[in-house]
């Protein structure tokens, strides 16, 4: 008998282990979230720039002279009109630059704005940093409201050599349920 | 025939047999649970076969058809979830449920009641599941059921999905229970259940195909429960996991699904290169090739799916450096997969053959298997995958796999274990006529699918341009014939489950080893209450 | 009932055999067996890529193959009654994991040199944004040499007519649609050379000009894929990708490319046709469009009724027909037959506004619509489907 009970603590033993080896499996899916951000802002995965405020000190390198492309688009059916003021720039790593967008809302109520950036080629995202940006937060523009919106950016001196041109995607999406918790619009869908 | 004696009269154990419905629900048996697992994903394997030939209905000419392209879309999603949750991974199950306990000499599972509950979850989550299809269908396509493909990918899935998908994520979470479940089960039952002497390295090597496996799934299956909850909290309660819009990323889900999927790859196929290591042998009437060697390809397979899910995921942009990482990766893969294809051929090389039913199946699989693991090498250069990818020549490539690998060895399977398990010997003329039909139209079913993949075909296409149509009229004739193929295996498994046949003794194989054919057959209700003793 | 399926079914069996007949007719020119070897000098070193593999995997398969069937003929039981007992061999063992490493490898160094020339998207002339819609593509010329700011953009919709790719042979069940007689009081249509890949309005591209892609998607994952340019590159919403390629001088033509991630119902109806022209041709054109769009909307009005109804057919066909019906029977979206909003005269704003502005799951078709297109687009549909309101709703009526 002392057998049998034996093994049904042994049983329970690695059965043990066993589930608590799948609880923190499922952990592990969730940590993959910020893991997956880790990556991304080591290799440029995605485009993905960083959403703070950089410094801006740095040295500006005046051998070198990089393309900046600016690329708008109104994603998932928002309606603002938003444009860039000027389609590229060229600057010198280290060159503190301003760029203003302009959004106008020709909606007839209010809607909420959050832009999300992406930068190509993803090995150039790390090294485009924002000291001042729209995307930081999110915009709330009234019915047939306008805006200019400002950019403050400057490219880190240690941009790849092989890189001379990058663009500078913005998508911007409507949010105003999500911020708002008006699910209303959602379930008429 | 090896003389074994040991049969009739084991009605001793009768008494201890509980009868009817009650048997079946309440079972703790290892055998019982087996067979329910078994007829169950037979079930799931003809709906799913099903839905498939509604798909090859309407792929059969161009031009729309048959369904509305959106429940054409719901047939492919549906079909895909079936076939690998309902039918393959419930088939291996059972499998495992019949034959381990047998093998290493333990009287059950380790844990018998969990057995009945990750049974019994299953049934429960496929109504759910083909439930939101027969309400689509019932309803001319309205309330649509899940139309995103097996993979789920957001937001198609997320922001865009049907009302149908919180009911997919709530069937998917009741199979990864059940799963995970079967698979602890397994585990403890492997390490802590084998009789005296039965070392690790002396269990069959069907054991530890099914242990290895059993560790890849406690391991995925918990990660693809995270991305379905996470999927459902996207959906209703405000988060933003794999929405761009409020910060996430849809190539995150990519990432998470396939840190499950492709593991999960491995968990169809290792358990069928288990089958197979058991069947060769016994009609070569030779010993295994380098067993050990087969042991640790396995593990080194298992261990490397962990590090080569991207590519399945080369044309979403990634850094070309982690990009050649997991091609090289994906072209190591196949090393230690080609070892298990050499052992087999070495293990039937100068032996004494012969070509019993089990025999063809699982030489049928170790050829279609190369082809399908061939075509997955061509996958894996990165360079030609941006042409390949998403194309029927994946379609093919999976199905050359699973169809004629994981299924195929699940019928050499059922054909080698039948007789142990319903007492009677299948039908032979049945059993042939169901094999080169099968053989035949499966080839015709999926070999023009290379062609029309490598043409330019993209897969989940409902409707595709003129030069696809020849090859995709006999992609459509396979299909009606490999289907219609498979009502032969329902009338074999019938007179078997009526005890029509040829008696089976012990041992019916003559180069049969291992401690399942000590037992007489049909395998008695209880078995290796004492012990056995292993040489 | 029995008579009409079968009837069908014949008609499909015959439409099959003609069109199997003139696609046979053009297998050196569309391939349905092997890869495209494509135009540029990337599709034609990942051609020799895929060739290369080809023979690799051929020859292990067969030599593989070969030796079990080798195996099964001579070592059977008649043959061998008494099997060899060997089961081990360090030698061969080793052999058959060290040679496939070596061959493995062999095949990694081009496959690596073709990834990294394929990285490489510096200094493109031409930049166009790509965008994937459920479900059509719009394409956006964003710089063109010096000129930085050039912004043609157009749709680009299928052009396959509902008639000939709607040919239901079920007449209820699962077909809500009905059938092609009923909906249309016409046979389906024998399907075009191009069927499921020509577009309305084409991807102009430079011959001999570095072109890069910007791929990214509106709504959820599609994917750009032209397989002549060896290019297959996901569109996701909220992120870039890129993309390159640079078409010789000497290939100019047509070439058809298709979406390839699933994207929901229509997915395979959201074919790429792009045309590669001499660069003088394409210098010419694009001047031309930069020049109406910078002209602002075309306001002409229509003459009559018919004019509206003929340019509404046209664009409700390209740009309305997936969701609502090839008869306004809905699907996806809103039927319009006999519907209220479509026969109440005192709602036409809101019709025009729901198309500019987008309702609920109603896209805004302000980008992809012109007011003119827009005005007979509504024209169309209150005087289409059974609809008799008999109001023609002028371009000026929209751009107000």
């Amino acid at each position: 008998m002392s057998e049998l009970n034996d093994l049904e603590q042994r049983n329970n033993r690695v059965l043990r282990k066993l589930v608590i080896g799948s609880v923190l499996m499922f952990g592990f899916a969730f940590a993959m979230v910020p893991l997956y951000d880790v990556l991304c802002d080591i290799t440029g995965l995605n485009g993905k720039t960083s959403d703070t405020a950089a410094s801006g000190e740095v040295q500006m390198d005046e051998d070198r002279l990089v393309t900046v492309q600016f690329v708008t688009t109104s994603s998932g059916g928002m309606v603002w009109d938003f444009t860039p003021q000027v389609r590229s720039v060229k600057v010198h790593p280290g060159e503190i630059t301003q760029v203003n967008f302009q959004v106008k809302n020709p909606a007839d109520h209010t809607i909420i704005g959050q832009a999300i950036p992406s930068v190509s080629p993803g090995l150039a995202a790390p090294h485009l940093l924002k000291t001042q940006c729209f995307c930081f937060d999110n915009q709330t523009l009234l019915a047939g409201g306008e805006a200019d919106m400002p950019m403050i950016f400057y490219l880190d001196p240690a941009l790849p050599k092989h890189i001379n041109t990058i663009t500078l995607s913005y998508a911007m999406f409507d949010v105003t349920e999500r911020v708002t918790g008006n699910k209303d619009k959602l379930a008429a869908r | 025939m090896t003389a074994v004696a040991a049969h009739h009269d084991h009605h001793d154990d009768h008494h201890h047999a509980p009868h009817g419905l009650k048997r079946w629900l309440f079972s703790t048996n290892h055998k019982d649970i087996g067979t329910l697992y078994l007829w169950f994903s037979f079930a799931m394997f003809m709906v799913g076969g099903f839905m498939a030939l509604v798909i090859r209905a309407e792929l059969m000419y161009p031009g729309m058809q048959v369904v509305d392209p959106e429940f054409f879309n719901q047939m492919t999603t549906v079909h895909g979830l079936i076939m690998v949750f309902g039918a393959v991974m419930p088939a291996t199950v059972g499998l495992a449920n019949w034959m381990i306990p047998l093998m290493i000499g333990a009287p059950d599972m380790a844990l018998p009641r969990m057995n009945n509950w990750s049974f019994w979850i299953l049934p429960f989550a496929f109504t759910i599941l083909i439930g939101a299809v027969l309400m689509s269908a019932f309803g001319d396509g309205n309330p649509s059921a899940p139309n995103f493909g097996w993979t789920f990918y957001a937001p198609l899935s997320t922001k865009y999905g049907p009302a149908s998908t919180d009911l997919f994520i709530l069937s998917v979470h009741m199979m990864g229970i059940s799963s995970i479940m079967g698979a602890i089960n397994v585990i403890v039952t492997v390490l802590n259940m084998r009789a005296p002497g039965m070392t690790m390295m002396k269990m069959p090597l069907f054991v530890w195909t099914w242990l290895i496996t059993a560790f890849l799934l406690v391991a995925v299956m918990p990660v693809l429960a995270g991305a379905v909850t996470m999927m459902l909290t996207d959906r209703h309660f405000g988060t933003s996991f794999f929405d761009a819009a409020g910060g996430g990323d849809p190539v995150l889900f990519q990432h998470i699904f396939w840190f499950f999927g492709h593991p999960e790859v491995y968990i169809m196929i290792l358990p069928s290169f288990g089958i197979v290591s058991a069947i060769i042998p016994t009609f070569a009437r030779k010993h295994l090739f380098g067993y050990a060697s087969m042991v640790y390809a396995t593990a080194s397979i298992a261990l490397l799916s962990f590090v080569v899910w991207a590519h399945h995921m080369f044309t979403v942009g990634m850094p070309l450096a982690g990009t050649l990482f997991f091609m090289y990766m994906t072209m190591l893969i196949s090393v230690p997969t080609g070892v298990k294809v050499f052992n087999w051929v070495a293990t039937m090389w100068r032996g004494s053959l012969t070509f019993e039913l089990p025999m063809k199946w699982a030489l049928a699989f170790v050829v279609l298997f190369t082809c399908g693991g061939l075509s997955g090498l061509m996958l894996a250069l990165t360079p030609v995958d941006f042409q390949y990818h998403d194309t029927y020549f994946v379609v093919a490539h999976f199905h050359y796999v699973l169809v004629s690998g994981a299924i195929f060895s699940i019928f050499a399977a059922a054909y080698y274990w039948l007789p142990k398990w319903s007492g009677v010997m299948p039908n032979t003329f049945l059993g042939e006529l169901h094999f080169w039909n099968s053989l035949l139209s499966v080839n015709l079913l999926f070999f023009p699918m290379h062609f029309v993949g490598l043409a330019g075909m993209p897969r989940r296409y409902a409707d595709y341009a003129l030069q696809f149509a020849d090859y995709n009229w006999w992609i459509s004739v396979g299909a009606f014939w490999f289907g219609i193929s498979q009502l032969l295996f329902v009338a074999v498994c019938v007179l078997c489950a009526m005890k029509k046949g040829k008696k089976a003794e012990a041992a019916p194989w003559e180069g049969a080893e291992g401690l399942e054919w000590t037992v007489p057959s049909p395998a008695p209700f209880h078995t290796f209450d004492t012990p056995p003793v292993i040489k | 009932m029995q008579s009409t399926l079968f009837r069908r079914v014949t008609a499909a069996l015959t439409l099959l055999l003609v069109s199997g007949v003139s696609v046979a007719s053009d297998w050196t020119e569309r391939s349905n067996v092997n890869l495209r070897p494509g135009v540029t000098d990337i599709s034609q070193d990942v051609f020799g890529l895929h060739v290369a593999i080809l023979w690799v995997v051929s020859v292990i398969g067969l030599a593989v193959f070969g030796l079990i069937m080798y195996s099964a003929v001579a070592h059977r039981r008649s043959k061998r009654p008494q099997a060899a007992t060997f089961h081990e061999h360090v030698g061969v063992e080793i052999a058959w994991t060290v040679i496939p490493f070596i061959i493995l490898i062999f095949m990694a160094v081009p496959a690596t040199r073709v990834l990294i020339a394929m990285d490489d998207s510096a200094e493109s002339e031409l930049t166009v944004k790509v965008t994937g819609y459920r479900w059509n593509w719009s394409y956006e010329y964003l710089t063109y040499q010096d000129d930085n700011d050039v912004g043609v953009f157009f749709f680009s919709n299928l052009k396959t007519p509902a008639e000939q790719y709607h040919t239901p042979v079920l007449k209820n069940g699962l077909f809500p649609y009905g059938t092609a007689a009923d909906r249309f009081g016409v046979e389906p249509e024998e399907k075009d050379h191009n069927y499921m890949l020509a577009v309305d309005k084409p991807l102009i591209l430079p011959a001999g000009v570095k072109v890069r892609f910007l791929v990214t998607a509106d709504d959820v994952i599609h994917s750009f894929f032209m397989p002549d340019f060896a290019i297959k590159k996901d569109a996701i919403p909220g992120f870039v990708n890129e993309a390159w390629t640079v078409v010789p001088e000497d290939a100019t033509g047509i070439y058809y490319g298709q979406c390839a991630e699933l994207c929901g119902k229509n997915h395979a109806f959201m074919p790429i046709e792009v045309h590669v022209v001499a660069k003088e041709e394409f210098d010419t054109w694009i001047a031309e469009e930069k020049e109406k769009a910078a002209s602002g909307p075309d306001l002409t009005p229509f003459a009559n009724l018919e004019a509206a109804m003929a340019l509404g057919k046209e664009k409700y066909n390209a740009a309305c027909v997936l969701c609502h019906g090839a008869e306004g029977q809905g699907g996806i979206g809103l039927p319009f037959a006999g519907t209220e909003l479509m026969n109440d005269s005192a709602r036409i704003q809101e019709n025009i506004d729901v198309l500019i502005k987008g309702r609920n799951a109603m896209p805004s078709f302000a980008a992809q619509l012109t007011p003119r297109d827009i005005a007979a687009v509504i024209t169309y549909q209150r005087n289409a489907f059974g609809n008799e309101t008999g109001d023609l709703i002028q371009p000026a009526d929209v751009a107000k």
